[in-house]
This record gives C-alpha cells, structure tokens and sequence, in this order.
C-alpha cells in the first residue's frame, strides 16, 4: 500500500497523497505554458469557454419553467418565463444573446487559427477537435431554435430536416424517421428538446476537454509562429531568469491577460442582453408555429447565412452537394495547407490574398443569405457560392507553390 | 491451451456477444425514433367542392400537411398544355388542381398568385404553374398529387380511386419531372 502521512484532512499534504494533485495543478495549469508574443486575439478561448458557461446557467433556469409540447411551448417561453418568472426575461435574453455571440466569437477563434496557421504540422488534433466543437454547437444552437415553437423555429425544422431526404435520393423515409411525424409535430419538439438539453451538451463538454487535452503537447502557437522549444524555455522560467524566457505560466499569468480581455468582452455582451437583445429575437418567431403557413421570408440565424447561401442558387441536388462540401471543408484545412511554412498570413505571399478573400466572400454570402432570393442578389450570391468553392479547390495549389520560409 | 489463448476465446466471446447486444440495442433505439402508430393512422380528409370559386385557392390539412385545392377558370382550362391537363381532377365537368403544398426543393409553402395564376415559393424563389409543375429552380419536381377519390361533389384526401391510379400509370404524380409546355 502507498503511504499515507498524518497529515490534516482535506488539507494539500492530505489531498495530495490521495489524488495528486500538486502534480495535476502542475501539469494542467502552473507548468502549461504560453508564449510571451501573443496577441488579444489568444484570449477567445476563454471568452468562449465563459459563454458557454453562461449557457448552461441561463439555460438551467430556462429549463425549469420550459414545456416540451406544441401546445404549451410557445406560452411557457414567452408567457410565463418572460411575464411571470423573476428575472425570467433576464435569462431568456442571457441564453439567446449568448447563443448568437458565441458564434461571432467562435468566428473570430477560427479565422485567427487560419490566419496564424495554428491548424499546422503537431496542431492538426486542435483544429479538427475545434470544428468539431462548431459543427456541435451548429447542432445545438439549431435544437434550441426549435423549442420557442414560433413559426422562425416551424420552419427551420421544416426545411433543415428536409435536407437529409438528401435530394434526389428522396430518402422520405429517414426524414420522417427524424421528425417522429409526416411534419415537425409533438415527437419532433421533444427529441429535439432531449438533444438540446442532455445530449448534445453531454458531447459538447466531452469535445471541450478533448480540444483542452490537444492543446497540451503542442502548445498555442504565437504571433510569429515561432517554433518554441518549451523545455529550454520553462527551464529557463523557473531557474529565476523570466525576463529572458519566451514563455509565461498559465496560472495566473496568461489568465491574467486573459481577464483583462474578458472584462471588456463582458461588458460588451451585457450592453446587448440589456439594451440590444432585440438582434437575437427574431420577431417571426414571436408567431406561433402554424404549418400551412409559411412566412414570406425564411431565413437561419446570422451565422448560419453563409452556408445557407451556398445552397440557394443551385438546382436541388447541386445545392446539396455545395452545402455538403461546405460543411466539411473547413475540416480538411490542415491537409489541403500544403505548405510547410506555420507563419503568419502576412509572410506566406498568395496565402495572404486567398484569406481575405475568403472572409469577404463567407461576408458577401452571409449578406446575400439574409435579402430575398432576386434579381441581381441571385446572381451575386451564385458568384459568392462559386468563390468560395473555387477558393477551397485553389488552396492546396496555392500553398503548395509557397516557398519554405 | 495456453493461459494467453484462453484470454484471447474470452475476449473474442465478449466482443461477439457485445456485438449482438449492440446492434440490438440500435435496433431498439431506432424503433423508438420511428413515428407513432396513433401518427401514421391519420385518416382521410374529405374536401367538398361544391362552394369552391374558380382561380381562388383553398388549402386543406391531411396528415399534417397542407393540401392546395384549385378550381381552375375556363381560361386556364382552354390555355392549358397536355401535362397540364393531365394532372387535373375532374369533378361535376370542373377541372380542379389537388396538390400537397409543399415546395418540392425544401418543404416551404407556395403562394398562388391570382393574377399570373402560378405559384412562388418565397423561400428560394421556386415558381410553378398552374398544374403546380415547376417552372423555375430550384424546384426539382412538381408539386405532387395525394392520393384521392372522388365521390359526387367531394374529393376524398387518403384513398386511392380510379383517376388517381391512371395517373400514377401515366406518371404525372409528381415523381418525375414534367415539361409544363408539352
């Protein structure tokens, strides 16, 4: 048997003995280290982190007064838990701002990878957990959409679910197999429900500490995308000479940093859930869900324009293939990147043009998402469509024509 | 028999009745998804025609989904191509289009248009005419035709009758594409 000292219960001598953990709060967050040449733009992991956090407690009290049935959903949303429940707007207006700012930060997250080329040779795990965690929290944001029941939530389920028919493969069967129903009805509303409060937040914790754990080894990358010998540096560090070490502690030195950007982060989104709620709160879906009428004018949430407007200007089953091929493409990145230069865009020539081309393009197609399918917007968002695809396909030709810096 | 071997029959045995356990597991999970029998035994809907209005258009609910009902003008009629006019339900010697009116691109409702007598899905710009044959994408195919039987003045949604079944032979149901000017 180990052995075990006299030492007082429950104090660090104590619980370090039985659980380690001196060497767990060494390993996870005193002796993980960050580069000192950072910028604001390293602080949106935790940003998230927190929101997501701020979800889940939002959401809990939501879920208290919240009815999973097509009769009752829509009042218990915006009756009771708006009307009578303290503070219930509160939480409401918390969970639906958080829901779409989360996905501005998580842009931002993802186009500083890009742009750093944090997906690179030893990163490749962080990049492909890190979409993972998109395409999670796509799942998750669209079940929430659904439970309000509004004619926005009816609609969005319609057409979403539609899509697994998968075009001409007619796969009416599978579709109705998701709905529960011929149309999104009482089953539809409740599974989704299921998946929006258990399911869903289950896998997305899981892959939140599977994308903390692929950050361990390889650690963030920096400004410069400076190849950093960690152990030199944290020998350095802890020797006493931090001035000339490249790195810093996570704990409390990079969380410190990380603060200040969070405080400014917090007050940002706390001026929208108190004064600007409103851009979160489509008014079509203060509408009761009715299924033989449509809106005249559907459209997802603002972060899911993008792909959305991919799908629109072709004929049903192109369309489909685009959607597809945008949805799993940002995946692919590390292994189209056929560059072996993990530097910042601005150094890497050609790579530098087709990055801003592809974040005024997912602009453009975002836009051209949101106005009605006419006329000339018709054609500029064929064009966007085609760009964006044309971006992908000249990636790996693009980069493989960069020189080793 | 070695002690390494045993562990290896044991581990395979373990795996197998794993496996077996799993896919009926997923056999049961899948059941569980599958719609309701009190949903899949929504019954018939029956339409009467007798008021109907010519070039108005009247939407009915069966299982769930709406049902469009337009009775055609003597104009429409006269100016009606062959697919067109084969898709129409003759009831009492007036042309009727019955169509589920859902956008076959993605599942919107259509709007009629009186005054151009066709139809716009407002969702992705889809147009169909007055048969409820696509005329411009995305649409992929015409709205289709329910089943239907028609008994005097009613047309009965659910129930497969004669005329439905010479359409689906001459395949203007709405499974396959239809040039709407043939």
């Amino acid at each position: 048997m180990a052995h075990f000292s006299d030492a007082k219960p429950f104090s660090e001598q104590w619980l370090d003995e039985r659980l380690a953990v001196k060497t767990l709060k060494r390993v996870l967050s005193q002796e993980y280290w960050i580069p000192k040449n950072i910028n604001f733009l390293w602080a949106m992991g935790m940003i998230l982190a927190v929101t997501f956090g701020l979800l889940l407690i939002s959401g809990i009290f939501l879920l208290m007064y919240y009815k999973p049935d097509v009769n009752l959903a829509f009042d218990s949303v915006n009756y009771t838990i708006m009307q009578e429940v303290g503070y219930g707007w509160l939480f409401r207006h918390i969970h639906g701002v958080a829901a779409s700012v989360v996905f501005l930060i998580i842009y931002i997250h993802m186009f500083t990878g890009i742009y750093y080329g944090s997906y690179k040779k030893g990163r490749e795990m962080i990049w492909i957990s890190g979409m993972l965690l998109f395409v999670t929290f796509s799942a998750e944001a669209f079940s929430g959409y659904m439970l309000p029941w509004g004619q926005m939530s009816y609609w969005a389920g319609m057409v979403i679910t539609n899509l697994f028919s998968l075009g001409g493969l007619e796969l009416n069967g599978l579709v109705e197999w998701i709905r529960g129903d011929y149309v999104p009805g009482d089953a539809f509303l409740s599974r989704f429900f299921m998946l929006h409060v258990l399911l869903m937040p289950l896998i997305i914790i899981g892959v939140i500490v599977l994308h903390f754990g692929t950050l361990r080894i390889p650690h963030v990358n920096n400004q410069e995308g400076e190849e950093i010998d960690f152990d030199v540096e944290a020998e350095k560090y802890l020797s006493g000479d931090t001035k000339n070490a490249k790195i810093i502690r996570f704990q409390w030195d990079f969380l410190a940093k990380d603060f200040m950007v969070m405080a400014f982060f917090l007050t940002f989104f706390f001026y929208l859930v108190f004064y600007h709620f409103d851009f979160a709160m489509d008014p079509v879906n203060f509408d009761p869900a009715d299924g033989l009428k449509t809106p005249p004018h559907i459209y997802p949430e603002w972060y899911f324009l993008w792909s959305y407007e991919i799908l629109r200007p072709f004929s049903k089953n192109i369309g489909l293939m685009a959607f597809g091929f945008a949805q799993v493409i940002f995946m692919l990145l590390p292994f189209l990147d056929r560059s072996p230069n993990a530097k910042p865009a601005h150094t890497r020539g050609l790579f530098k043009v087709w990055f801003w081309a592809l974040l005024v393009d997912m602009i453009v197609l975002s836009i051209m998402g949101k106005v009605p399918p006419e006329g000339v917007f018709n054609t500029i968002g064929l064009v966007a469509a085609l760009t964006f695809i044309g971006l992908w396909i000249a990636l790996p030709f693009i980069t493989m024509a960069e020189k080793k810096a | 028999m070695s002690n390494t071997n045993r562990r290896d029959f044991l581990g395979m045995s373990f795996a197998a009745v794993a496996a077996v356990g799993g896919v009926t597991a997923l056999v049961g999970m899948k059941r569980a998804w599958d719609p309701l029998p009190s949903v899949k035994a929504a019954g018939t809907t029956v339409v009467d025609t007798s008021t109907a209005e010519a070039n108005v258009m009247y939407t009915e609910k069966w299982r769930g989904k709406p049902v469009f009902i337009l009775k055609k003008t003597k104009e429409m009629v006269a100016k009606a191509s062959n697919n067109e006019k084969a898709r129409d339900v003759i009831v009492n010697g007036e042309h009727f289009l019955v169509c589920i009116g859902l956008c076959t691109h993605l599942g919107c409702i259509p709007a009629y248009r009186p005054e151009s007598e066709n139809f716009l899905c407002a969702c992705h710009g889809a147009e169909y005419d007055q048969s409820a044959i696509n005329t411009k994408a995305p649409a992929p195919l015409p709205m289709p035709i329910p089943p239907f039987t028609v008994d005097g003045n009613k047309i009965i949604l659910g129930k497969a009758g004669d005329t439905y079944n010479k359409m689906k032979e001459a395949g203007v149901l709405g499974s396959t594409p239809l040039d709407p000017k043939a």
